[in-house]
């Protein structure tokens, strides 16, 4: 009854009876999330780290084996640090920056994603997503061992979800038989195909590009450098477009478009994967074929994130096409965004119209993430004659003329999102960088010894630039930090550029993911607390 | 913003006329294309100003108002 979708690479959490299922009537629980990909085990790192008791539901019993996810962000890294797993991550991964665009046998282009210093975090780590998993994984062990309310089932597969005015009411199938739970608020987190988006009957709009993919993850020896490189009609004809990526342990990822018509059985054999390969490396290369598979792409969102008490995030809200790395990322941005304000929401300290800014944040996120990855599909699988012609003129332009390159778009890497002119936005009274404005994700930047970001930590904090600020406050139920930064101090050029610029001084309010509420040059109460209700949905109750 | 000029402004509009015919002589059909685009591109970055362009892009539709 419950059979495996794919099999596993880790086995993490075996099915153990629950207590619950023994009880006449169906357990409560404050938060249940629904799949233990990335995207649920990070929300529940995230709420349990809280102190939010969170459930995680998973029909398998582990981390699925394969190839998805290699490429992950530096925010997405920066998220990790606050959950206490990032460097677990950048340790094992496989650092990058440069990527190279050949069309045919020459080069067209090449970028540079960090050409900055002072950031705690690389641009990207390539790491394979079992890995990041794992790690993820590891921090919640962590973390329960120091009493953070996070369970994990394994084989419980949610089959059933009628939501409710006050709760939502779930039927779970296990091993032993099925049995009913209820929760405050469901988070579905179970994947692009996402059971929970049927169950409720909701759309998942959008296109599907007519391509497809051979990914190869192969093992070998080899000197290339750690840089991403991508062919548009490479000269081995392996493939319409073709990608090479290292990642950790000696293993490469290798990417070859075949064509929408391509006969994935036909091509899913070694050896026809093996004349592919040989053609692009050379005969004489020795490797080992890890992981192959077959893949067509889909860019679609759910029209909004938040249906009363289930709330999505991931893939089942939104799926994009590789390119950009925009899948897993974005995710984590999810889980960055939805994680203080379901937090708040569960402790009274918030009213539940903040989870609908949730909706609006992140729609507006999938929005910007979905344009980029399509507009990139575009260029790599052009869909028609004329199309391709552009496509085509652009890389025959780009080797001789340097104008043409910004239109080669092999994949715009995933950064953060900011959220211009959302409905929780605060006043933006400095004439600073734009860079640090008011709904972006601040920059990092070196302060005594460590990094700015580090130093903001989980809260809402005031940060003082050459202007003092109350250490730490209580605002209607909220805990404000104070932090104070002398800018005559030379170790703060950087923080400097990047929050002041010209300004002479100025008051940062920034919410517990890291984005900026409300900026201002000179500190008032006032203005703080009306800010502060602001970006906790409280605006009515603060005019009231 | 600056408006699409879309009165002349090439003073011997012949004499390009006939150089941008010339050209094309020499090209097959699918040459043409790509050597049209490739001109497209070229005098877009000329241009740079995105408003123009999408004026530009607007009336080579031939639209009736
Ligand atoms: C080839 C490829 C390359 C990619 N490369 C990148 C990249 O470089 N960078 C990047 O950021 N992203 C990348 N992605 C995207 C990335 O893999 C996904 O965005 C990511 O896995 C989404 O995580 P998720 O947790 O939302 O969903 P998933 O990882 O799909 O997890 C869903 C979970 O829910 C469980 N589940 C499903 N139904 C139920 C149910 N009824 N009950 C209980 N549990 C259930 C599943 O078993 C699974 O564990 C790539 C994807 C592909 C295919």
């Amino acid at each position: 009854m419950l059979q495996d979708r794919y099999s596993l690479a880790f086995k993490l959490y075996p099915y153990a009876r629950s207590a619950d299922q023994d009880k006449p009537k169906a357990a409560r629980h404050p938060v249940i999330v629904m799949g233990a990909g990335p995207i649920g085990l990070a929300t529940a790192l995230d709420l349990g780290r809280q102190g939010v008791p969170v459930l995680v539901l998973d029909d398998h019993e582990g981390i699925g084996k394969g190839s998805r996810a290699i490429c992950f962000s530096k925010r997405t890294l920066e998220i990790a640090d606050r959950y206490g797993c990032g460097s677990a991550m950048l340790d094992k991964g496989v650092v990058w920056s440069v990527g190279k665009v050949f069309h045919d046998d020459r080069q067209v282009f090449e970028f540079n994603l960090l050409p900055e210093d002072g950031h705690r975090n690389p641009a990207f780590i390539n790491l394979q997503q079992p890995y990041f998993e794992r790690f993820l994984f590891e921090q919640i062990q962590t973390e329960i061992a120091k009493g953070a309310p996070i369970e994990i089932r394994g084989r419980n597969r949610v089959e059933t979800v009628t939501p409710n005015a006050d709760r939502v009411a779930l039927t779970v199938q296990t091993p032993e038989g099925s049995y009913q739970l209820e929760a405050d608020w469901l988070i579905g987190c179970d994947g692009a195909n996402s059971p929970l988006r049927g169950m409720m009957g909701l759309d998942f709009e959008g296109r599907v590009f007519k391509d497809s993919f051979l990914i190869a993850d192969i093992r070998m020896l080899a000197d290339y450098p750690t840089e991403r490189w991508f062919w548009f009609e490479p000269h081995f004809k392996s493939g319409a477009s073709a990608l090479m990526h290292r990642q950790p342990d000696d293993i490469w990822r290798i990417d070859f478009q075949i064509g929408w018509d391509a006969d994935r059985k036909e091509e899913l054999k070694e050896d026809n994967i093996r004349k592919r390969l040989d053609a692009m490396l050379g005969d004489d290369v020795e490797y080992e074929l890890v992981w192959s598979s077959i893949y067509t792409f889909q860019c679609k969102r759910m029209e909004k994130f938040r249906h009363g008490r289930v709330i999505f995030a991931g893939d089942s809200a939104h799926q994009v096409s590789p390119f950009g790395a925009r899948g897993a990322n974005s995710g984590m941005q999810d889980v960055d965004n939805l994680g203080w304000k379901l937090g708040l929401v569960v402790q009274g300290k918030a009213p539940e119209s903040l989870l609908d800014s949730y909706s609006e944040e992140r729609v507006y996120g999938a929005e910007e993430n979905i344009r980029n990855s399509t507009r990139s599909t575009d260029f790599i699988t052009p869909k028609s004659k004329n199309s391709y012609c552009f496509r085509n003129a652009v890389l025959d332009l780009s080797e001789r003329f340097e104008f043409a390159r910004p239109f080669v778009n092999s994949g715009r890497l995933s950064v953060p999102c900011t959220y211009d002119g959302l409905s929780l936005n605060g006043s933006d009274a400095v004439t600073g960088p734009a860079r640090s404005r008011v709904g972006s994700a601040c920059p990092d930047a070196p302060v005594a010894g460590g990094y700015l970001l580090d130093m903001l930590g989980t809260e809402f904090v005031l940060l003082g630039l050459g202007m003092d600020v109350p250490k730490r406050q209580e605002i209607d139920g909220i805990i404000v930090k104070g932090i104070t930064l002398d800018i005559n101090d030379p170790s703060l050029e950087l923080l400097r550029a990047r929050y002041l610029g010209t300004a002479p001084q100025a008051v940062y309010l920034i919410r517990p993911d890291q984005h900026v509420a409300a900026r201002w040059t000179t500190y008032d109460d006032n203005d703080v607390a009306s800010a502060l209700a602001r970006a906790c949905g409280k605006e009515e109750l603060c005019l009231a | 913003m600056p408006r699409l000029i879309t009165t002349p402004n090439i003073g011997r509009a012949d004499a390009f006329y006939e150089r941008l015919i010339d050209v094309q002589d020499s090209l097959s059909e699918e040459e043409s294309q790509s050597y049209n685009a490739r001109l497209i591109l070229i005098l877009a970055n000329h241009i740079g100003e995105l408003g123009v362009l999408e004026q530009a892009l607007e009336a080579a539709q031939l639209k009736r108002p």
